[in-house]
């Protein structure tokens, strides 16, 4: 337990995004205790009201209680981050460790498939995918669609690290001794890629959350359940910054600029522990 | 072997802008609903563009030969696509998708082409002498604040540089490309009012894109100052300067056009929604319009269109690639 602790304190990036994320969950947990969550239904407050005592944030064009859409909105966009998070890292991992460990033909085809959807804009095929399904997307599909894009951070570097894994004596020796391809894989390999699975997940909970608040920005997010991006998309539907609604418009951008912060300095701090090599320089 | 990559590379471009007109294609017919005859419907029914129906429905059965097989409707669409021409707006009838597109494109190329280069030369700069220890200090202190803007989307930091530049201090316009009554040319008042209402969307680019650069390039500032050569440059008492620019600097540099190439597609992406922060009329506002009013052949145009052209730009570069850096061999 000492140890954790002088730890966290080595890897105090680390530390410090771990907590901002955490505070942005308890955000959408505690919240709803303090908040009536009601107030981000559509009609239910007085619109366009300037913030009050009663309502902090202030009120939308179209009754919603600004402070209760945040605080319902920014748990939504959390789920849909962590669902494609978690598909991207699957998809990522099993890629990674096919084409690294097997190679072949399948080596090449996933390489190749990582490498051309790393250089499409991602946010364009989106844009036809969602904008092909308006009206009916909701906060999981939304997901879904999102985690198109989460797969292939992963995939190429869980792949570069297996291919220089699979040299390794205690691999050899492993596979020498008969030990099955899936049993190395998952004995010998996972564990010491733990760090590396970590980073690609933190990766593909990122690329998730942008492309999905890019989406959601465009208007392509679910029209009936807030989330972040949403707000914003609203907030320029109603021409917010122009007209200076502070408190509309830049609530949601703080928090997402929080959720990136956060989700960066976690990587970051991954990446000391990963190469300590970038520990002396900073 | 330099044959054998060129064409495989060339090979790739083609399969990659295949595979985006075969999206464009089959996503239409896959989902459950069919966006075209909806939006269709839509436009009759609120009355709209009533004089063109006819030919638009027309052009349609004609385009996707509805009662033809669906093998011959995606050949006659792939040999449309490779003659340009990528259908007709619904919402701007009878215009054609390809001239709004061309309408649009300069914007695009001109803002985000050299706030793209712009943040390219400042981020590399900034990179190398991050990882040089002669350093004034002043460099390391404005390190950490500019790699936390990267974390940012570009359109967010748009929307308070707007509301900072623009609503309190009322330095710049608010958006839009140019201001309401000028005319497109190339005279000088325009060109001046044109470069004011870029530099705020420029800007945003610029300081949501630097810290990328910065850490690219000082990654790799740091494995070359291990290298061998330059502590043999060192115990030569070479000039600190000279090491720095011509055997530091200069190896250092060229995974950042790699980089560069890589990076196209997220700087388009991003500044899709910079410009539909600002208004700016580009192809990204056009693709956001398109988006409202559920103009579909407009959307897969705009999606198809960048899509090919992020593919010649990489294709470009790889190849000029393996000119500059006789490191890199295929």
């Amino acid at each position: 337990m000492n140890l954790w602790l002088d730890r966290l304190f080595t890897y105090r990036q680390l530390a410090v995004g771990l907590v901002i994320i955490l505070a942005i969950v308890l955000l959408g947990l505690v919240g709803p205790l303090f908040v009536d969550v009601g107030g981000a239904k559509v009609g239910v407050e007085i619109p366009d009201l300037t913030p009050s005592l009663e309502h902090p944030l202030g009120t939308d064009t179209v009754g919603r209680d600004l402070l209760a859409v945040i605080i319902v909105g920014t748990p939504q966009t959390l789920t849909i981050g962590l669902i494609a998070g978690v598909i991207g890292l699957g998809i990522g991992t099993v890629f990674g460790f096919v084409s690294g460990y097997y190679g072949g033909y399948a080596d090449t085809l996933l390489r190749g498939a990582a490498d051309v959807f790393l250089t499409v804009p991602g946010l364009l095929i989106l844009v036809v995918i969602a904008s092909s399904t308006k009206g009916a997307v909701n906060v999981q599909t939304e997901a879904l669609v999102v985690s198109a894009l989460a797969w292939m951070w992963p995939t190429r570097t869980i792949r570069s690290q297996v291919l220089t894994m699979r040299e390794r004596s205690y691999i050899r020796v492993a596979r020498f001794s008969g030990t099955s391809d899936p049993r190395i894989i998952v004995e010998e390999m996972m564990p010491n890629l733990l760090p590396y699975l970590a980073a690609g997940f933190v990766g593909s909970v990122a690329t998730a959350i942008l492309a999905s608040i890019g989406l959601e920005a465009l208007g392509l997010g679910p029209q009936n359940q807030p989330t972040l991006g949403m707000t914003i998309y609203w907030g320029l539907y109603y021409t917010t910054v122009m007209r200076g609604l502070v408190w509309w418009w830049l609530p949601p951008i703080v928090i997402i600029v929080l959720i990136f912060v956060g989700l960066f300095s976690i990587s970051a701090g991954l990446d000391k522990i990963i190469n300590p090599r970038l520990r002396s320089t900073t | 072997m330099a044959l054998e990559y060129v064409l495989r590379r060339v090979g790739v471009f083609f399969v990659v802008v295949w595979a985006a007109a075969t999206v464009n294609f089959a996503i239409p017919r896959l989902s459950p609903a069919d966006p075209i005859k909806e939006a269709l419907l839509k436009v009759t029914s609120m009355g709209a563009a009533q004089a063109g129906m006819d030919v638009l429905t027309r052009t349609f059965s004609e385009r996707f030969g509805l009662d033809q097989p669906v093998w011959k409707q995606y050949l006659n669409y792939l040999v449309d696509l490779a003659q340009g021409n990528l259908g007709f707006s619904i919402s701007f009838f009878p215009a054609r998708v390809g001239e709004m597109i061309l309408v649009a494109l300069p914007w695009t190329i001109v803002l985000v082409g050299l706030a793209t280069l712009i943040t390219f030369a400042l981020g590399t700069v900034l990179g190398a002498f991050m990882a040089w220890s002669h350093v004034p200090g002043v460099i390391r202190v404005l390190a950490p604040p500019l790699l936390t803007l990267s974390a940012i989307p570009y359109y967010l930091l748009g929307l308070i540089l707007i509301y900072l530049f623009a609503f309190v201090i009322k330095a710049f316009p608010l958006g839009g490309g140019y201001s309401v009554g000028l005319t497109v040319d190339w005279s000088p008042p325009f060109l001046v009012d044109a470069a004011k209402h870029a530099i705020l969307p420029a800007l945003s680019i610029v300081l949501a894109d630097l810290g990328f650069w910065a850490l690219g390039m000082r990654g790799m500032m740091v494995t070359v100052q291990g290298e061998d050569f330059m502590t043999l440059a060192e115990a030569k008492g070479l000039n600190p300067g000279r090491i720095f620019l011509r055997y530091g600097v200069r190896n250092a540099v060229l995974p950042q056009i790699t980089s560069l190439a890589l990076s196209m597609g997220r700087v388009v992406s991003g500044a899709i929604l910079v410009e539909v922060v600002f208004a700016y009329p580009g192809v990204g506002n056009l693709l956001y319009q398109a988006i409202r009013s559920f103009d579909y052949f407009v959307i897969y145009g705009v999606a198809f269109m960048v899509i090919v052209a992020i593919g010649v730009a990489t294709l470009v570069l790889d190849l000029l690639l393996p000119a500059l850096d006789p490191r890199i061999t295929y």
